[in-house]
């Protein structure tokens, strides 16, 4: 999995806006999350540990918001939940699908002290 | 001392999307066509580079940038053995590619003397879905052996590609591979993908491949 790259872009943004905020320390970091997004938190958040040390975001608390996998059938018009495996519209069977949301994967906002 | 929420509202990749614009605007103004080659370990991506230097040489000038996870370069060997040149990216460790590798490979490699550039991604369905490198086309390749649940496990990787390549065809009749379940998978993930199924054992298809491709290069550089 590629964590890694993920947790230090994280870092990267939540330290570039910190600082044009002239933040002291950063508190909470929001990271939005759709569940299509192949993203493990609790390895983010291991990685967040080791290289957030030392920076202004050191000891911030990483807060995943989950969206879920929402999908719509493109020929009856059937919206759906998407829980586990890629499935044909439960309503009509058919495979022309549009995904609404849960492709999601952006850092919403930071919490500051001054 | 005050709690201040700061909205950022920031693409977590965006980083590296930007570099890959910037990789992409510098191959098109060498008039060089990329191709992002993804797939699991063993499917077959030398192999088709190979096939496909084969075919296109020397009408068409290819340079290869092979990424590996491990410092080795039998890969980039086998195709500085047919006479083309590689760059091999050492990801020490990573499991994909990223905007700044390339970078650095198209560095190495002569662009202006080259038409088209074949990116091995390193084997892995997962993570090299998420790094756009500023390719032009990326393309997947499903060998028959991996099986036909594919597109269902592994969805993203379906999601992000322009081109399916489908290998190791001579296999059919010799494994469990149920091809309407493979596409309808495909189908639903990524409607009229354009999909070669090919052998490159017996050559069956492969030269409807190569002949996207060499159409591709042709484009780019009547542009």
């Amino acid at each position: 999995m590629h964590e890694l790259s993920v947790t230090e872009s994280i870092l990267n943004i939540a330290s570039r806006h910190a600082e044009q905020a002239e933040a002291r320390v950063v508190t909470d970091i929001h990271i939005v999350v759709g569940k299509l997004s192949s993203i493990v938190d609790d390895s983010v958040q291991f990685y967040w540990d080791l290289i957030s040390e030392g920076t202004i975001c050191a000891g911030a608390k990483l807060h995943f918001q989950r969206v879920p996998a929402r999908l719509a059938c493109q020929d009856c018009g059937t919206e759906f939940q998407l829980e586990a495996e890629l499935i044909p519209c439960p309503h009509c069977g058919s495979v022309h699908i549009k995904v609404l949301t849960g492709e999601e994967f952006w850092l919403d906002s930071i919490e500051i002290t001054r | 001392m005050s709690a201040i929420r700061v909205p950022v509202i920031e693409k977590i990749f965006n980083a590296n999307d930007q570099l890959a614009a910037l990789n992409r605007k510098r191959l098109d103004e060498a008039g060089v066509f990329a191709i992002n080659l993804m797939a699991s370990p063993g499917a077959g991506k030398t192999t088709l580079i190979l096939n496909t230097i084969r075919a296109l040489a020397p009408e068409i000038r290819i340079g290869v940038i092979e990424g590996d996870t491990a410092p080795v370069t039998i890969d980039a060997d086998k195709v500085l053995a047919a006479g083309m040149p590689a760059v091999q990216i050492n990801t020490g460790g990573d499991c994909h590619l990223d905007a700044t590798m390339i970078e650095q490979g198209l560095n190495s490699l002569p662009l202006p003397e080259l038409d088209l550039i074949i990116i091995e991604n390193v084997g892995n369905l997962i993570c090299p879905a998420a790094f756009q490198l500023g390719s032009h086309a990326n393309v997947l390749i499903a060998s028959v052996p991996e099986g036909d649940d594919k597109p269902y496990k592994y969805p993203n990787i379906y999601r992000g590609v322009q081109v399916l390549v489908v290998t190791k065809t001579d296999l059919l009749p010799y494994v469990t591979f149920n091809m309407d379940y493979f596409r309808q998978g495909v189908e639903m993930l990524n409607p009229g993908l354009v999909t070669f199924p090919l052998s490159c054992k017996t050559g069956d298809g492969v030269m409807l491949w190569t002949d996207w491709v060499r159409q591709q290069v042709r484009q780019k550089r009547g542009q």
